[in-house]
């Protein structure tokens, strides 16, 4: 019964979330947080139960309401959806650990709001990763935004004018995608994605066809904040409050992401995305002028949370090359960078949050010399920052290197040159702050005294993932050949 | 070339209007300099999609997709003529999202308004340039 009913399992348990949380918060707050945790668990366990399923037993098929596709709406569970829904699981549950003190800390009455809202918008991310038909991604595609727009608007003064800002351009991109499904299901009549799929060689050269593809391409560009279209992020990020942004930051980009990745291998033909329209050169160039805007934009910054953001733009930038690079390297180096990215960068904001909750403070210059009141947290935050710069054998190293094996292979040399110099755009702004952490203080500068070492619930979730940064590097061959090689769309697999 | 554009036109008048609100959307979500009119302006883009997929589902002369029955209980069945409901379907639930992100952004507004006291986006920079 569970067995059969598993695909839909992670939506249901994420939605009972969303409703106990405030039937059971309104009598009593501190109810929240142990019901928050005891639900994403669940998710948790759903979430691995179904990767092991689709290991064992390959793609699985779900069938809403007993539907029969394409009229009824499918969930379609491959192994890219499973991985994606794993680390989606992972960071929720990972910062929700975190969030009991800093969320109690940074917004006191509004305990309730935070952990429903955090479970809607975890709600559409995991609809938007498990769902097989285009117009029900839409549907989570605004309901994951409904919750991010919440979340985003809670934290400093300035939270709801970047939350509103982010709100008009995500619901632009929103509509654009919208529009896109539009024209895709007047030619072919269907929305389910494998149906529309049998359906495309039929269209290629169709001149309907390529307007939708553009215009889905801007509407998911904007949401994964693809370089000239991140102009909201880093507002939104560096204003919301800590928590907020630890879990937003690793996931919403990368869902769309995937989602772009999914809809241009596996729902749209190979040929009209190379060579009718060349829509991936268009990702690849889009992608290399984000890596290099975005590094030299977080070396300009004085604000931790802000330098973050955009290195998010850079970052999430590497995943667009890989898309863009359309081959079988690249495309593994863009799977792996999700995982490695959400890691980091979970970790980094989490190590933020913590230093303004000690500090007060999220400015570059409050962090100097905190590497000796607050050692465990750093030594993550030096794991975390070694792996954002790519040396071995943190994760960080990898998905680069995989990306430039995809780029040899495509003969783009430039593409290795600015994936390598970028590398070193990233060392300049955290070796700058890792000098200014581990060192004496220059005459002048102001310490922070009152600083002490994170309580233990929100360290752990530091050292979890500083610790998985150097897992994911060391059995990074075990994740690429057992999943990420069998997730890739079927024209790009091994003997094909 | 005149001629040609004003051929497309005239055939599709539907569409073009739906191009137009389109538009109208477009420019008043991101040229405008009032918060109110921005989110009015993503209620008109929004609409002007809504608007296209009815628009697609419409055939002429076409009736509601429902069987019905003669007085000797037989069912007249005129499939070539039922226009297509699932793009109407579709829209209620767009229309249902369209209706939150705006309760979403009416929100954040009030909020806006009770920090800064102002919805007006120049003022509002320099009231935000002031707070740092």
């Amino acid at each position: 019964m569970i067995e059969a009913n598993l695909p839909i399992l992670p939506i249901v348990v994420l939605l009972l979330g969303a409703l106990m949380v405030p039937t059971f918060g309104m009598r009593n707050r501190a109810a929240a947080h142990p019901i928050s945790l005891g639900m994403l668990g669940l998710f948790v366990i759903a979430a691995f139960g179904l990767f092991q399923k689709v290991m064992d037993d390959g793609i699985q098929h779900y069938r809403l309401g007993g539907w029969e596709p394409p009229v009824g709406i499918e969930f379609v569970v491959d192994l890219l959806s499973a991985f994606m829904l794993l680390i989606i699981a992972a960071i929720a549950v990972l910062v929700c650990v975190y969030a009991r003190v800093a969320v109690r800390k940074e917004m006191p009455t509004k305990e309730v709001p935070f952990y429903g809202v955090m479970f809607i918008m975890l709600l559409g991310l995991s609809g938007m990763v498990l769902t097989g038909d285009l117009f029900n991604l839409y549907v989570f595609f605004e309901v994951s935004s409904l919750g991010g727009y919440a979340l985003m608007a809670v934290g400093h003064r300035k939270a709801p004018v970047s939350a509103f800002r982010y709100l008009i351009l995500g619901t632009l991109g929103a509509s654009f995608y919208l529009l896109g499904v539009g024209y895709l299901y007047v030619l072919t009549g269907s929305l389910n994605m494998a149906d529309v799929a049998s359906l495309m060689p039929e269209l290629v050269g169709n001149p309907a066809l390529l307007l939708s593809i553009t215009l889905m391409l801007g509407g998911l560009g904007l949401k994964m904040a693809l370089f000239p279209m991140h102009l909201w992020l880093p507002d939104a990020y560096s204003y919301a409050s800590s928590t907020a942004t630890a879990i937003i930051a690793p996931v919403m980009t990368k869902v769309s992401a995937y989602v772009l990745l999914r809809i241009l291998f596996f729902v749209y033909d190979q040929n009209l995305v190379h060579d009718i329209l060349p829509i991936d050169g268009v990702i690849l160039w889009l992608g290399l002028a984000g890596v290099t805007v975005g590094s030299i934009m977080a070396i300009a910054q004085k604000d931790a949370k802000r330098m973050l953001a955009y290195s998010s733009v850079s970052q999430v930038a590497y995943i667009a090359v890989g898309i863009g690079l359309a081959n079988r390297w690249a495309l593994v180096a863009a799977m792996l960078h999700v995982l490695n990215h959400a890691a980091m960068k979970c970790c980094l904001f989490l190590i933020t949050g913590g230093v303004f909750q000690q500090t007060g403070s999220t400015r570059i210059s409050a962090y100097t010399s905190l590497g000796r009141k607050m050692p465990w947290t750093f030594a993550a935050f030096a794991v975390a920052a070694l792996s954002m710069v790519g040396v071995p054998p943190t994760n960080g190293f990898f998905s680069k290197w995989y990306l430039v094996l995809g780029a040899i292979d495509a003969g783009q040399w430039v593409v290795v040159a600015i994936v390598i110099a970028s590398g070193l755009l990233t060392g300049v702004y955290f070796f700058r702050m890792i000098a200014r952490i581990f060192t004496n203080p220059e005459a002048g500068a102001p310490v922070q005294e009152g600083a002490r070492e994170l309580p233990l619930s929100q360290l752990a979730p530091i050292l979890v993932l500083a610790m998985a940064l150097l897992v994911l590097g060391l059995f990074n061959s075990w994740i690429v050949n057992n999943v990420l090689l069998q997730a890739l769309p079927p024209a790009l697999q091994l003997g094909s | 070339m005149i001629q040609r554009l004003f051929d497309v036109v005239v055939g599709h008048w539907p569409y073009a209007f739906t191009v137009v609100l389109l538009v109208i959307g477009l420019y008043g979500m991101l040229l405008k300099g009032n918060l109110i009119k921005k989110l009015i302006g993503m209620n008109i883009f929004q609409g002007a999609i809504i608007l296209a997929y009815v628009v697609f589902a419409y055939k002429k002369d076409g009736t509601v997709p429902v069987i019905m029955f003669d007085e000797h209980h037989h069912a007249i069945e005129q499939a070539s003529r039922y226009m297509n409901p699932i793009p109407h379907g579709l829209m209620l639930t767009a229309i249902v999202v369209g209706v939150a992100t705006t309760g979403v952004g009416l929100a954040l507004l009030i909020l806006i308004h009770r920090t800064y006291g102002t919805l007006e986006e120049d003022e509002l920079m320099e009231r935000l340039r002031r707070d740092d």
